[in-house]
């Protein structure tokens, strides 16, 4: 396989804050028009027919840019991509033409069914193999490249030969795919499994990163009291990782930021003030030298 | 090596359902402590999150019957039913029929035995939410339709696709209604038979109570049955049936959506 590291532009959303395009959020953003950098969807919930979503989603789109974040296509499964899935993903990105489309280094389904949650990956070469061969697929259907997102775990595997970031790493040098690097599931996992967060993400690819994921997480314990932090994308963004996403910046420069929110949604004003902190943090970082990346046409081929 | 992969997420999967079975094997965690706690997180949030799936497409059975109550209920359907397709709109076909099954059994679901058809109401309504957008015909066509004399029955209609009908023994349409202007639905006199129409009329999804011969008009119609045809069937022992209120009713909400042949005025 061409080693495609550094071949490829990675993102082509604006290096501003976005959102998180809430239903219960629709009118308002019409009404309001605020001045943010994108809008972000989880594509499954568009997969419909007609209504409201497609109604608002295409007025939106006329005035935002657009990025389409998947939870379904299942990476990491052992058998490949649906390929259904994909032809309506296709069909979705024909319509809407995302400046990105991201999804999760993990699994989703077993065996025909769908269990709504990112589930955890082996780090070793056979699962390294198959996940780079899904996301071949996938950009080769899809005809662009992809974000791929840092998991938020809560288990390790004894059968795992390597990190998660030589596994990220390997995986974003053998396709190309560019990095959605979660900062939340960075300090998620890390606290989860005694890691040191800022060493982890000195030894991921910060280039290959095309968007920044920051969202709130509820505090858990493991069996013997040790602290378990879950991913709930149900609370405001914590100092930790504004901490890190600082640190992030300092290495990345500016860069396309989601401020997530799935659970216990706020009302928008409450979101756009976390995005207005984002903003601030991102003014303070210049456009480090040689950083300028061939802008994004966002097709492969 | 596929083959101790498949074990490994086939372990995991199946774990994640039934919490009687143990954790899988392979786990490990940093500092030693027992991985089964840390399982337990994928464990709730599969569960919890298909839970929250179904309260946002039931939400009315879920005051019915109170939170706790239909989280042991949505709980026992997710680890019998969990979804085939990841479009999670989708979710909960089965619920009712599930929900007809449960309350024959439980209390205090056991109480409630309009509480199927509710849920049919709601599934029906998600389903016109995210139904396909078609235009209605043009209310000049319908009028020269209907002045068309006898060939009138052997027209066929076609109608929106958001529509569909809930027949039931029990007064669900009302019920639903009640329950969104937060009145009193112990008050209502429940135990009488009526029909729903669920549509979708612009943006709006609507829930409108209807007679019987309406309902079963709609649905003759929606299998392909002519004018004539479907209006006889809703008429069949029904002489209250009111076939001229039922089309206004469509065409007022913009569900019909083309008369075959399109009709045209003489020349």
């Amino acid at each position: 396989m061409p080693d495609a590291l550094g071949a490829m532009p990675v993102s082509g959303l604006p290096a501003r804050v976005g959102l998180g395009l809430k239903p219960q959020h629709f009118r308002d953003v019409l009404d309001a028009c605020p001045d943010i950098g994108f809008f972000e969807i989880h594509a499954e919930n568009y997969l419909v027919d007609g209504g409201p979503f497609h109604h608002f989603l295409g007025r939106i789109r006329e005035r935002y840019p657009l990025s389409v974040h998947g939870v379904g296509l299942s990476i990491a499964a052992e058998t490949p991509p649906d390929e259904r899935h994909l032809d309506r993903l296709a069909a979705l990105i024909e319509r809407y033409q995302p400046a990105a489309f991201s999804e999760h280094l993990a699994w989703s389904g077993h065996g025909g069914r769908f269990f709504n949650d990112l589930l955890p990956v082996t780090y070793d070469s056979p699962t390294l193999d198959r996940v780079c061969a899904h996301i071949d697929r996938i950009q080769t259907r899809l005809r662009r490249q992809m974000l791929l997102e840092n998991p938020a775990t809560y288990v390790e595997f004894s059968t795992s030969t390597l990190s998660e970031a030589q596994f990220l790493t390997e995986t974003l040098r053998r396709t190309g795919c560019g990095l959605l690097l979660d900062v939340s599931n960075v300090h998620v996992s890390c606290t989860n499994h005694g890691r040191d967060a800022r060493a982890y993400l000195d030894a991921l690819p910060l280039d290959r990163a095309g968007e920044i994921h920051l969202a709130g997480f509820a505090h858990d314990a493991d069996a013997i009291g040790a602290p378990l932090l879950i991913d709930t994308h149900g609370t405001a963004i914590d100092q930790a990782v504004w901490e890190l996403y600082a640190y992030v910046l300092a290495r990345t420069g500016p860069m396309p930021t989601l401020i997530e929110r799935d659970r216990d949604i706020p009302p928008l004003s409450a979101l756009l003030a976390e995005a207005g902190r984002a903003d601030a943090l991102l003014a303070t970082v210049a456009e480090p030298p040689g950083s300028r990346l061939p802008r994004l046409q966002g097709r492969i081929s | 090596m596929t083959l101790a992969t498949d074990l490994r997420q086939a372990d995991f999967a199946a774990a994640l359902l039934d919490p009687e079975r143990p954790c899988p094997a392979n786990l490990v965690a940093w500092n030693g402590s027992d991985p089964s706690a840390r399982f337990a997180v994928y464990r709730n949030n599969v569960v919890f999150s298909l839970i929250e799936a179904l309260a946002d497409t039931f939400p009315v059975a879920r005051r019915v019957v109170g939170t706790e109550s239909f989280c042991s209920m949505a709980a026992a359907f997710v680890r019998g039913h969990p979804p085939h397709s990841c479009v999670l709109a989708q979710y909960g076909e089965a619920f009712p029929d599930f929900v007809a099954d449960f309350v024959t059994h439980f209390a205090p679901a056991g109480e409630l035995p309009y509480l199927a058809d509710l849920c049919r109401i709601e599934m029906a309504r998600v389903r016109a939410y995210h139904a396909a957008d078609l235009d209605p015909v043009a209310p000049d066509a319908v009028n020269a339709a209907l002045a068309c004399g006898e060939d009138i029955a052997d027209i066929t209609l076609s109608l929106h696709p958001s529509l569909s009908v809930v027949e039931s023994d029990y007064a669900v349409a009302s019920l639903w209604a009640a329950d969104q202007t937060d009145a009193d639905a112990d008050a209502m006199s429940w135990d009488r038979p009526e029909s729903a129409l669920i549509l979708r009329d612009g943006l709006d999804v609507l829930v409108r109570p209807v007679n019987l011969g309406s309902a079963r008009f709609v649905q003759a119609v929606q299998q392909g049955l002519s004018f004539g045809s479907a209006a006889a069937v809703a008429a069949h022992g029904r002489p209250a049936f009111d076939l001229s209120a039922t089309l206004t009713m469509l065409v007022r909400h913009s569900a019909l959506t083309a008369i075959h042949p399109p009709f045209r005025e003489p020349s």
